[in-house]
């Protein structure tokens, strides 16, 4: 994305810019410490960013610690990723009035608020396109994912650390910011100062640039953000060798591994709600007392749940092998079929949030160690 | 996402807890082509795909589609329960239909399963009305009971046309029943068709059509001549829920009606 001279912001021009967004009538939603873990919530100013904080991950493991310095970004991705506010969890579709035997339909109020997100990692931004390709590409789109998609500006912000369970470098999806943002930013110290190296992606994000105190990056300012997101990307521990994997999956939709994957995955589903791209849905319907009233609402779903493959009769998928296998064979395979991209971008939630530490990447490993021959299709 | 609120003109019941719809959409731009669906809302309870099975009679101003529905749960139930002047909510038409273009100036084996006969219909339809253009046209229909035959009038007329093969075979029988006891694929043997030149519409359960195409591979047609309907769950039936997946497909956009060499695989597959 360097598609923009770069600039540099103080703290204090953060803090501007925090500002100047909600001027222009943006709802800013940034990183903040609740509860144990950097969540996305509302943001003021600068106070709410979680100062001096970073995440540890490992597989089935999540903790704060303290810094020893005072990084606004400091960590990596918590629980919650952006579809929170872009494709909620819940979402009112229409409702219907009866009087006598007519029926009006209302559909909701399309969203009108505009959100502003702060601190998106590119591994999300990614994550972002591949929910757009999926809800704004086919021929039909979500009108209410739509309207807050289009409304949102967003500012991204380059890893300067890596998590114990990213793999962007190997999904190819980071951890440099590379397209998507309308301003993205790397924090860095120089001088003993802490700034920000700023480049915009878009015109909303050089008209935003222009209204706060800023100055031209240094030769040096930019080497530094330059080696502050390599070290990250150098210090990437999982890797999950892509190119091939859809193939190798659809050849082992069969494979014992799904067994023994089987006997530890409690179905809980943690890993779809914690993860980016996934994007299924389910919908409830209700009605008031006396049925004049009813209502449509769209609400996550996970495929771990059993009504979820619910045909009359039965679940199609019962057992927890192939509930699980339907997960990753569509995160890494048919995803590309159904939509053209992967399902993953290697952010490292489902490993680090999975109560039983099932690691997607060691997952793709063990079919490969026992793969069937290439060419070697099941059913074919 | 919207449904349009639609009204039932008239109700019929065609077989133990099936009943018939004759709907009116309040459309004329949309045509429902055979093998498609809707989504039908019974208002607060809930909406589910229901296969177009016959057209009614269409005015002017609106359009009839029937939509056959046999209560196994509370939506289909409310659907089933209600009777003339009764909103409902629609959407639709939605998904891949038969492919009736492909099926001119060959014989066509139409094999039913159950209900799986509501969705085939309107291609019946469609090849008796222009039954010139198609080379023999079978129709093989398997049902638990004879009680549990559905559109059982229309078949009788049918089967006194001299253009159409029909065998009717069931499960269990009770004394009084002539016709044929066993699954449907026995059936297969009936059926007259050149497999160099024919085509295979395939609708029931799973199993059903697992076994029904490996008679009809060993009866001679090619795979890539043999369509199914598939059945998966279905919430949006827009490609944009996840519920219909069927591997690399999804089954509200790339079917419900697909060709058997493009699944086959998937079909060999348990918990898919
Ligand atoms: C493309 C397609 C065409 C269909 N055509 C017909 C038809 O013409 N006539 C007919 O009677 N039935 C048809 N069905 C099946 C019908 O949709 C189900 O019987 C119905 O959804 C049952 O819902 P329920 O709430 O009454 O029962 P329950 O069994 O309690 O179902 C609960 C929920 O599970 C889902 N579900 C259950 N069974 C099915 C199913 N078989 N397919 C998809 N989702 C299901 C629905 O979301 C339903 O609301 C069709 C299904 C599909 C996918
Ligand atoms: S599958 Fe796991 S690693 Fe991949 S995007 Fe989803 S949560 Fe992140
Ligand atoms: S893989 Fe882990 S997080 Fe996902 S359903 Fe299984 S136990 Fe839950
Ligand atoms: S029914 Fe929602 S994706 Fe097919």
């Amino acid at each position: 994305m360097a598609l923009s001279r770069q600039s540099v912001l103080t703290v204090d021009g953060l803090d501007a810019l925090i500002g100047k967004l909600r001027e222009r009538g943006y709802r800013v939603i940034g990183p903040s410490v609740r509860d144990h873990a950097i969540v996305y919530d509302d943001i003021g100013d600068v106070a709410d960013l979680p100062r001096g904080w970073t995440d540890e991950q490992d597989a089935g493991q999540y903790r704060l610690r303290r810094r020893d310095d005072d990084a606004l970004f400091g960590y990596v991705v918590g629980p919650q990723s952006w579809k929170k506010y872009l494709h909620p969890p819940h979402v009112a579709l229409w409702r219907a009035r009866r009087t006598g035997k007519d029926v009006r339909i209302e559909p909701a109020p399309e969203p009108t608020e505009r959100l502003a997100l702060l601190g998106v990692r590119s591994c999300e931004l990614h994550a972002i396109a591949i929910q757009d390709r999926v809800l704004l590409s086919g021929a039909h789109v979500d009108p209410g994912y739509r309207a807050r998609r289009e409304a949102a500006f967003i500012v991204a912000v380059n890893c300067g650390v890596t998590g114990g369970t990213c793999f962007c470098v190997s999904m190819r999806t980071g951890p440099k910011v590379d397209a998507g943002a309308d301003i993205a930013l790397t924090e860095i110290v120089t001088a003993g100062e802490r700034v920000f190296v700023l480049e915009t992606g878009s015109d909303k994000g050089a008209a935003l640039l222009a209204d706060l105190p800023h100055r031209w990056a240094s030769a040096a300012e930019i080497a530094e953000a330059k080696a502050v997101v390599a070290r990250a990307a150098a210090a990437m521990g999982r890797d999950l060798a892509a190119d091939d994997v859809p193939e190798l999956l659809l050849r082992n939709l069969e494979h014992p591994r799904w067994d023994d994957v089987a006997q530890r995955c409690l179905t809980c589903g943690n890993c779809t709600m914690v993860c980016p791209t996934c994007f299924c849905t389910t919908v409830e319907d209700t009605s008031s007392l006396d049925g004049t009233e009813t209502a449509r609402t769209q609400r996550w779903d996970s495929c771990f749940t059993m009504d979820f493959s619910y045909i009359h009769g039965g679940s199609v998928r019962t057992s927890s092998r192939s509930r699980y296998r339907q997960w990753m064979t569509h995160k890494l395979a048919t995803w590309h079929q159904q939509f053209g991209t992967s399902g993953c971008v290697g952010c490292g939630r489902c490993i680090t949030w999975c109560p039983v530490g099932i690691d997607i990447t060691e997952e793709v490993r063990a079919i490969r160690a026992g793969s069937r021959a290439e060419g070697d299709r099941h059913g074919d | 996402m919207l449904p349009r609120v639609a009204r039932v003109r008239r109700r019929r019941r065609d077989g133990p807890q099936v009943w018939t719809l004759d709907i009116e959409t309040g459309e004329t731009d949309t045509a429902t082509l055979p093998g498609q669906f809707n989504m039908l809302t019974a208002f607060g309870i809930g909406e589910v795909p229901i296969s177009l099975s016959g057209l009614g009679e269409s005015s002017a101003a609106s359009q009839r589609l029937l939509h056959t529905v046999r209560a196994v749960g509370p939506v289909s139930a409310a659907l089933a329960r209600l009777g003339p002047g009764d909103a409902l909510g629609l959407r639709g038409p939605f998904g891949v239909g038969w492919p009736m273009a492909a099926a001119a100036g060959r014989d066509v084996v139409i094999v039913a399963g159950g209900l799986g006969l509501a969705p085939l219909r309107p291609a019946l339809h469609h090849l008796l009305a222009d039954r010139g253009r198609y080379g023999n046209v079978t129709l093989l229909y398997g049902t638990r009971s004879p009680d549990d035959i559905l559109f059982r009038r229309e078949l009788e007329a049918w089967r006194r046309r001299l253009d159409i093969d029909i065998e009717v075979t069931v499960d269990h029988a009770r004394s009084g029943w002539h016709g044929h006891v066993g699954v449907v694929t026995t059936l297969v043997a009936h059926a007259s068709f050149d497999p160099q030149n024919a085509i295979a519409l395939v609708c029931g359960p799973e199993v059903m059509m697992r076994f029904t195409i490996n008679a009809l591979r060993d009866a001679g047609l090619t795979d890539d001549t043999i369509y199914l309907s598939v059945e998966r769950n279905m919430k949006c039936a827009v490609g944009l829920c996840g519920h219909c997946q069927y591997g690399p497909t999804l089954v509200c956009r790339d079917g419900p009606v697909m060709r058997y060499d493009r699944v086959r695989g998937l079909l060999a597959l348990k918990e898919i």
